[in-house]
């Protein structure tokens, strides 16, 4: 079906609007929205387990998510504005992989796990290695995206410090970084570049004790609400934001 | 007459039906038949049409008609309701709007119409509409007034080669400001951009028309804030029907801020579709259409220029204005740049010298008009934004300044009104007080200690003043006229009292959000003395309201609320010769207090009810005089009306990302008598939001083709509750002297003040931290605040 000029629909969020602006019209849509399946927050030995389907109000409201994750929670509460979390899903957002979506940032950050299934079965792909480029992923176009699977980090800090596009309220930088019980720091960016990215640069400068350049080499995005220039320096600020945050 | 009502916070009787989901708005209605339309747009901004092949679009199912630019060449264009004639009186340049854009024609910006694609659900209108394939010729094309100017620019009208479309001056001879500013002891010069917004009602523009051949009548629905208006542009002068052969209803109406004043296109191309076709045919605009085609606002480059003394008293003022009027002349289009900024562009400060000098130019844009303050907003931002900087510039206090320049204090009673340089007369004012109060609730003495503590941090504060007079309530007929309008600008209203003393009242103001079932029914409960739920308001219907020039420039209380005045002056006339033929006794015996006359100095008294009952069963009657208490009125003004106030607005500025907070509105307004605190405040709140809207969020960004890049509300950005501080406001209350509810109008107020107070503010702040930018341009994003410190 997915294969065959379908389209899974879970919270619509953002295939509606490309739907609605005439841009896509698939022949088929499939309502995933409701597979027990894909819902659900739990604890597995030591990763955290979000379905898919689980929408960023959920995750925001999780106490499991709170007490193991909370950068997760406050991350997801930064999502939109209510009615969008209220429908739009985690899966849905890593799916679509929009360059500035919040999750990516979030999920490369923790080390979270990606877990996909298609007709010959099911793949794991560390977040780090799924997004590929503009709205492009690791995600074959027959396979659904079925479960987060996230390590349980305990004893570390964790941030994700935003600075939103005023209009649509997604990141024009979105800076995760998360600080291991051992002061290991790994460092995401979501909105910066044409994918999220692994910050592996600015880790080595801070692990070695200098100050980090934040996305340094990268590809910078620019556009009406933020130039390349303006963007990397807010990429900088955020870095220097959420180091402080978990320092 | 009693004063139960009048200057009581009613809650809303329209709001159950709105909060509840129960209103009726045109897109709700659904007529027996009734097919839909959508349109085939220009996908460029200037592109001529070579041909366009519908053979596909035809042969779809559910596809009733599609019709072109050459099946309604015989319909006249929408017409330019106010003439503006160049300086050296050549007459303006209007250009046809034609309905469709005919095939050899070009389309003059982006969305114009080339087709109507009819069919049995709008879901096969849009997929038939996608199917007719038009060959486009691109040519160049320019969205920038000033750009349009430039020799070369590419051309909107090959008949107007310059691309001016009437220029304008006003005020003092040229060599007298040019003589005051030279004898100023110091000058301020500010070139900025007053951006183009877009409108953004929350109901998309809808509209159903609807023919009925045994009556031969036509009906049009229609989300529109004059229906009569609409009516009488569509009969005479578009598509040449009689006048009593149409109905325009316009039902509940999610809000204008004047973009639904305007006869469009499409309502005329469904009324006259529904006859050709024989079924009724809905258009309901999208939200991608009403970006792109709904009238825009504002769109002013200018040079302006303040001249002072050593003293700091304002010398003289020089304006040099392009005004963008979009590709064709809107309903109201020339007035604006013109009679509703020009005429305002003393403030409310003595100003020895002004001239002003507008050129309106075409562009490959959709068009410019009113849009909430109309022209007013344009001239508080230029002055005001002009009275800080050279508050800064000459190491004075902003507050003083304004002080020392206020026009003194004039009731219009006692003293005539102010006569300005730049031909209007004020009514009534008293300026200092609104700006006393202001600093008063801000605290000033304390904010300027607070400021320098906060330079020395990453968050740099700033307050930012502004202090308007505007003008509302338009407007006398025979002034508009010899200003160039086509229309007159009185009110009308009937005041129905019913048999059982119940009491219809039909207005020809139209509310579309501004609460006239309220505010106009509290005025009738309190003059008539009886229960509000014994008052009912019609408005919106051309067949059940006499005739009505709508809703808009703040004038319903002030024109359409006195026409209801004087409606109830003759009911309690009337009423008096039956009640005193009824108490056998001379009406100079009589007072009406509380729904009932009484016979002076005794108990002897009728009710209101009792003489409604008699004047429709008129047994025993007085000799002569007609059945019936029914009565019609028209109202023109003597004069605008002219509120006031002063809007502060406190900034916080983070110096590592330019991203400005807004701390603080402050409001205090003077807008005459007040019927409805609660709705007068909501009109402020509204207001405030759209004016720091545009400040800090809103505006077009157009390509270098012309074409609109951010017309979804993922890239225009609409003020939200949480970017927006509690507002605090505070009134003064100077009547109104010349209309008889001494109203003056709050709808625009909000908006005309707020706009330059916020971007004032931003600057204030980055003085205090070591940047003496004059200007950053609108809106000011956190880039351009950044940019702003660290160029």
């Amino acid at each position: 079906m997915l294969a065959d000029g379908g389209k899974a629909l879970s919270g619509g969020h953002s295939l509606i609007p490309t739907m609605k602006l005439r841009l896509n019209a698939p022949d088929v849509l499939v309502d995933v929205g409701r597979l027990p399946e894909l819902k659900g927050i739990s604890v597995d030995g030591s990763e955290l387990v979000i379905g898919a389907g689980v929408t960023h109000g959920a995750i925001a409201a999780s106490d499991l998510v709170k007490k193991h994750l909370p950068m997760f929670a406050t991350g997801a509460s930064q999502i939109g504005d209510p009615s969008v979390r209220n429908r739009g899903t985690i899966g849905g957002s890593i799916a679509h992989a929009d360059p500035s979506a919040d999750w990516p940032a979030m999920i490369i950050a923790a080390d979270a796990t990606i877990v996909m299934q298609g007709p010959s079965g099911t793949r794991k792909v560390k977040a780090e290695q799924f997004f590929t480029g503009l709205f492009s992923t690791a995600l074959h176009e027959n396979e659904l995206i079925t479960q987060i699977r996230v390590p349980l980090h305990d004893g570390a800090k964790m941030t994700y410090q935003k600075f939103s596009q005023p209009a649509s309220r997604y990141a024009i930088v979105g800076c995760a970084v998360v600080k291991s019980a051992d002061g290991k720091l790994r460092v995401a960016f979501s909105g910066v570049s044409e994918a999220p990215f692994r910050d592996k640069k600015a880790e080595e400068q801070l692990s070695s004790g200098q100050p980090a350049e934040a996305a340094a080499g990268m590809s910078i995005l620019s556009d009406h609400y933020a130039s390349e220039e303006y963007r990397k320096h807010l990429a900088n600020v955020y870095l220097n934001r959420a180091l402080a945050a978990v320092a | 007459m009693s004063n139960k009502f009048i200057g009581q916070s009613i809650k809303r009787v329209e709001d159950k039906r709105f909060i509840t989901g129960k209103g009726r708005y045109t897109d709700d209605i659904v007529l027996p038949g009734m097919l839909h339309a959508h349109f085939v747009r220009s996908p460029y901004a200037h592109a001529r049409v070579v041909s366009i092949d519908m053979t596909e679009a035809k042969a779809m199912p559910g596809v009733i008609a599609i019709y072109t630019g050459d099946d309604v060449a015989d319909i006249n264009g929408v017409p330019c309701g106010w003439q503006v004639n160049f300086r050296n009186g050549e007459t303006m340049r209007e250009p046809k709007h034609p309905m469709l854009i005919p095939t050899g024609s070009t389309a003059k910006h982006a969305g114009d119409a080339v087709a109507i694609v009819i069919a049995e659900t709008k879901a096969i209108a849009t997929d038939a509409a996608e199917s007719v394939m038009v060959e486009w010729d691109e040519l160049p094309a320019v969205a920038n007034p000033a750009e349009a100017l430039k020799p070369g620019a590419p051309k909107v009208h090959e008949q107007f080669p310059d691309n001016t479309a009437f220029d304008w001056s006003l005020g003092n001879p040229i060599e007298e400001v040019d003589a005051a500013m030279a004898a100023a002891a110091h000058v301020t010069t500010l070139e900025f951009v007053n951006q183009r917004v877009v409108p953004n009602a929350m109901e998309p523009r809808a509209y159903i028309g609807a023919y009925d051949e045994m009556a031969d009548k036509y009906t049009l629905y229609t989300s529109t804030q004059n229906p009569h208006l609409i009516r009488l542009l569509m009969c005479a002068f578009v598509l040449g029907i009689p006048e009593h052969k149409v109905r325009v209803v316009g039902p509940d109406v999610g809000g204008g801020f004047g973009s639904k004043i305007y006869h469009y296109t499409e309502e005329a191309l469904v009324t006259w579709a529904s006859k050709q076709i024989g079924q009724p045919v809905k258009w309901t605009s999208d939200r991608s259409e009403a970006f792109l085609l709904d009238a825009h606002g504002r769109d002013h480059v200018t040079k302006a220029e303040m001249g002072f003394d050593a003293d700091g008293n304002v010398m003289g003022l020089r304006i040099k204005t392009v005004a963008n009027m979009g590709a064709y002349l809107s309903t109201f289009a020339p007035a604006v740049p013109t009679y509703l900024h020009g005429t305002l562009l003393q403030g409310l400060y003595v100003t020895p010298k002004i001239n002003i000098d507008m050129t309106c130019v075409f562009t490959h844009t959709v068009a410019v008009d009113a849009y909430r303050g109309a022209g007013r907003p344009e001239a508080t931002y230029l002055l005001e934004r002009l009275m800080d900087l050279a508050a800064l510039e000459m190491g004075m206090d902003p507050a003083e300044l304004r002080f020392k320049n206020f026009i003194p204090k004039f009731d219009g009673v006692n003293e005539p009104g102010y006569q300005t340089q730049v031909a209007l007369q004020y009514d009534s004012g008293d300026y200092a007080p609104v700006l006393e109060r202001g600093l008063e609730m801000l605290g000033y003495n304390d904010f300027r200690a607070a400021q320098q503590e906060a330079a020395k941090t990453n968050k740099l504060l700033g307050v930012g003043f502004s202090t308007y007079v505007e003008a509302c309530g338009i407007a006398p007929s025979a002034v508009v006229g010899a200003l160039g309008a086509r229309a007159g600008l009185y009110e009308s209203a009937q005041v129905r009292v019913q048999p059982t003393g119940k009491v219809s009242v039909f207005t020809g103001s139209h509310s579309h959000g501004q609460g006239h079932e309220t505010t106009f029914v509290q005025v009738v409960a309190d003059k008539l003395g009886i229960p509000m739920e014994d008052v009912e308001l019609v408005h919106g219907d051309s067949d059940t309201v006499a005739f009505g020039m709508g809703t808009y420039g703040s004038r319903s209380l002030a024109v359409g609320g006195s026409a209801i005045m004087k409606s109830i002056d003759k009911v309690l006339e009337k009423g008096a010769k039956i009640a005193a033929h009824k108490l056998e006794c001379a009406e100079g015996d009589l007072t009406y207090d509380e729904g009932k006359w009484t016979v002076k100095g005794t108990d002897k008294s009728i009710g209101f009810g009792d003489v409604a009952l008699t004047a429709y069963v008129p047994h025993v009657y007085p000799a002569g005089l007609e059945p019936g208490l029914d009565f019609s009125s028209f109202y023109d003004p003597a004069n605008f009306t002219y509120p006031f106030g002063c809007h502060i607005a406190v900034v916080e500025v983070d110096k590592e990302t330019g991203k400005t907070t807004l701390k603080r509105m402050i409001a205090v307004d003077d807008v005459g008598n007040v019927i409805n605190p609660m709705i007068v405040d909501g009109q402020i709140h509204g207001g405030l939001a759209q004016g720091i809207g545009q400040a800090m969020f809103e505006g077009t960004i157009y390509d270098e083709n012309a074409q609109l890049t951010n017309g979804t509300y993922m890239d225009y950005c609409m003020p939200r509750a949480d970017d927006l501080p509690l507002f605090e406001t505070d009134r003064r209350t100077t009547p109104c002297p010349h209309n008889p509810l001494g109203v003056k109008g709050a709808g625009e107020a909000g908006a005309i003040g707020s706009t330059p107070a916020v971007v004032n503010a931003v600057i204030d702040a980055l003085w205090s931290g070591g940047h003496q930018v004059k200007d950053i341009l609108m809106p000011m994003t956190p880039e351009r605040v950044w940019r702003a410190m660290n160029n």
